[in-house]
C-alpha cells in the first residue's frame, strides 16, 4: 500500500489522526495532514483505507500495490 | 447474517458515495446502483464557496474520485435523473426519466435544498450556491459586475463573503442575525467573525431584514432592507439556509419531519435508510432526533448506515464536527456549540487570532472551538466526546457491537421487515 496525501485540499479535520494516528498528524495550526508513514504495515491498512474514504476532503489517496 | 442481494443508494453526493464504498468495503458483494439526480459524477461541496468560487481549482479537481475510482466500485451509476417517487413495502424508486429501480434496501442521501426569497425566480442575478453548476454559474457573475450582496450571515454567506472579497469585489453581507454566525456559535465568537469581515472591507449590515429583491428589465439591482436601505448590486447570493430535500417522498408513507425520520441505527422503515444532510435520526447520546448539515457527517454517518444495511445493529452516535475557511481564518468545532452556551478561551489568545474556546451548558462541555488552532481543538475532543456518549446503562442504551461483529438479534436470516425495530422510528419525543 502506498499512502498519498493531497495537502492542497486537506481542510484539516484531523479524521484520519483519528482513524490511524500512526500513519496522519496534523499541523499545528491549520491542521493540515501531516503523512507520517507512506507506507504502513498490514496492522494498519484497513484504518488508513477508512481514513482515505472518509477524509471530508478527499485529500487522502490510497494505491494498492500486489 | 444474509446481505441484501442489491443496494439503491438515492444521492451521489459525499454522503451517497460514501455509504457505496463503505458497502464493498465492508464486504456487499451484490448489485449496487447509485442515482444521482445531477448530471456531475461525484463531487465536493465545501469547495465550491471557496476554491471553485474564486476559480482557484478546476472543476475536475471538485471531483471526489477518479474515473477509475468510481469503476473500482463496480456500481451502476445512475447520473442525472432524478428520483420522484419511493414505494416503500417494494423498496422501489421512479425516476423523472421514468426508471424503475427495485432493490433489497434503499438508502436515502438526497441531502438539502437551498431556501430562497420571494420575487427571486425570474431574477437574473440572484443566485443560491448549492450544486457544482451554481458555483460556476455565480463564478461568471462576480466576473462579470463589481457590487455583491450576499443574505444571510450562516457559514455559507460568510464564505462566499469572504471569497468575493478575496476576488476584490464590493460585498456586503446582510443578515438577520446580531453578528456573524452568532446563530451557530454565540456572540463572542460571532462579534470576532464580524470584526474579521469589517477589517477585510465587507459593508455588513446585520440585524437586517431584506425587505425585497429590486430588479429591472429581469436583472437584479439591489437588495432593499426593511429599514428601507437599499443595497445597490449587479449580483446577489441568497444564503439563507436549506430544508431537506424530501418533497418526493411526499405520499410514501415515511415519516417526514424536518428531514427523514430515522431511528439510532439510521433507519427509516424496514430496509429503508436515510444519510447525510436529510437524515433526521436519533443519537443516542443526546437523547433526541439530530439532523446535520455538514460534510464529515455524510460520510461518518455512511459508515453505520452501510454496516446496518448488511444486517449490523449499529448505533450511529458521532461527535459533530465543521469547519469553515474564510480569508485566512481556519475555524473547526466539535460537538453543538449553541449560541446559548458559556465560552471559555482555555488556549491561545484571540487577539493573537489563534486559539481554543470551550462551549459548556450545565456544567458539560458542549463543544470545542478552534480558531487557527487545529490540532489543539481536536486534541480536546474528547472533552465533548465524553458528554456525548450515549449512557452505558442497558436500559437506555444497546451494546454497540463492532463493525465486524453484529450481535445476534441484528443478523435476521433475512433482511425481513418484521425483524427491524421500525416501531422506533415514532417513539422518539
Amino acid at each position: 500500500m502506498n499512502v498519498i496525501v493531497d495537502a492542497g485540499k486537506c481542510c484539516g479535520a484531523g479524521q484520519c489522526v483519528l482513524l490511524a494516528p500512526d500513519v496522519f498528524d496534523q499541523n499545528e495550526d491549520d491542521g493540515i495532514v501531516v503523512l507520517l508513514d507512506a507506507t504502513p504495515p498490514e496492522a494498519l491498512r484497513a484504518a488508513v483505507r477508512e481514513a482515505a474514504e472518509v477524509c471530508p476532503a478527499a485529500a487522502i489517496t490510497v494505491e494498492e500495490r500486489p | 447474517m444474509t446481505a441484501p442481494a442489491g443496494v439503491l443508494v438515492v444521492g451521489a453526493s459525499a454522503g451517497g458515495l460514501a455509504v457505496a464504498e463503505a458497502l464493498r468495503r465492508q464486504g456487499h458483494r451484490g448489485g449496487l446502483t447509485v442515482l444521482g439526480a445531477e448530471a456531475h459524477p461525484p463531487y465536493d461541496r465545501p469547495p465550491l464557496s471557496k476554491q471553485v468560487l474564486r476559480g482557484a481549482w478546476e472543476r475536475e479537481r471538485a471531483h471526489l474520485r477518479s474515473a477509475e475510482q468510481l469503476g473500482a466500485l463496480e456500481a451502476e451509476l445512475v447520473l442525472g435523473d432524478a428520483a420522484v417517487r419511493l414505494d416503500v413495502a417494494a423498496r422501489e424508486v421512479l425516476t423523472a426519466a421514468g426508471r424503475t429501480l427495485r432493490a433489497d434496501a434503499v438508502v436515502l442521501a438526497t441531502g438539502v435544498t437551498p431556501c430562497r426569497l420571494p420575487g427571486q425566480d425570474g431574477l437574473a442575478g440572484v443566485h443560491v450556491l448549492r450544486t457544482l453548476d451554481d458555483a460556476l454559474a455565480l463564478r461568471e457573475h462576480l466576473l462579470a459586475g463589481p457590487r455583491l450582496v450576499v443574505v444571510g450571515e450562516g457559514v455559507l454567506g460568510a464564505e462566499v463573503a469572504a471569497t468575493a472579497r478575496g476576488m476584490g469585489l464590493d460585498v456586503t453581507l446582510a443578515g438577520l442575525g446580531r453578528a456573524v454566525l452568532a446563530d451557530q456559535l454565540g456572540d463572542r465568537i460571532g462579534g470576532a467573525l464580524t470584526r474579521l469581515h469589517a477589517e477585510r472591507g465587507v459593508r455588513l449590515r446585520l440585524g437586517a431584514a431584506v425587505r425585497e429583491l429590486t430588479g429591472s428589465g429581469g436583472r437584479v439591482t439591489g437588495v432593499r432592507l426593511a429599514t428601507g436601505e437599499l443595497l445597490p448590486a449587479d449580483a446577489v447570493v441568497v444564503a439563507v439556509g436549506s430544508r431537506p430535500a424530501t418533497g418526493w417522498l411526499a405520499g410514501s408513507g415515511l415519516p417526514v419531519d424536518d428531514g427523514v425520520v430515522c431511528d439510532a441505527f439510521c433507519r427509516a422503515a424496514p430496509g429503508v435508510y436515510a444519510v447525510g444532510d436529510v437524515a433526521s435520526w436519533h443519537h443516542e447520546g443526546l437523547g433526541r432526533r439530530l439532523r446535520l448539515e455538514n460534510r464529515t457527517n455524510a460520510v461518518e454517518q455512511a459508515q453505520i448506515v452501510a454496516a446496518n444495511v448488511l444486517g449490523g445493529e449499529r448505533p450511529y452516535v458521532p461527535v459533530p464536527y465543521f469547519w469553515t475557511d474564510q480569508y485566512d481564518v481556519k475555524i473547526q468545532a466539535y460537538g453543538l456549540p449553541t449560541a446559548a452556551a458559556e465560552v471559555e478561551v482555555v488556549e491561545g489568545d484571540p487577539e493573537d487570532g489563534r486559539f481554543v474556546a470551550l462551549y459548556r451548558e450545565g456544567g458539560a462541555v458542549t463543544g470545542v472551538l478552534g480558531w487557527n488552532m487545529a490540532k489543539a481543538a481536536r486534541l480536546r475532543r474528547p472533552l465533548v466526546a465524553a458528554a456525548m456518549a450515549p449512557a452505558t446503562s442497558p436500559a437506555t442504551s444497546p451494546a454497540t457491537p463492532s463493525p465486524a461483529t453484529p450481535s445476534p438479534a441484528a443478523s435476521p436470516a433475512t433482511p425481513s421487515p418484521a425483524a427491524a425495530p421500525a416501531a422506533r422510528v415514532n417513539t422518539r419525543a
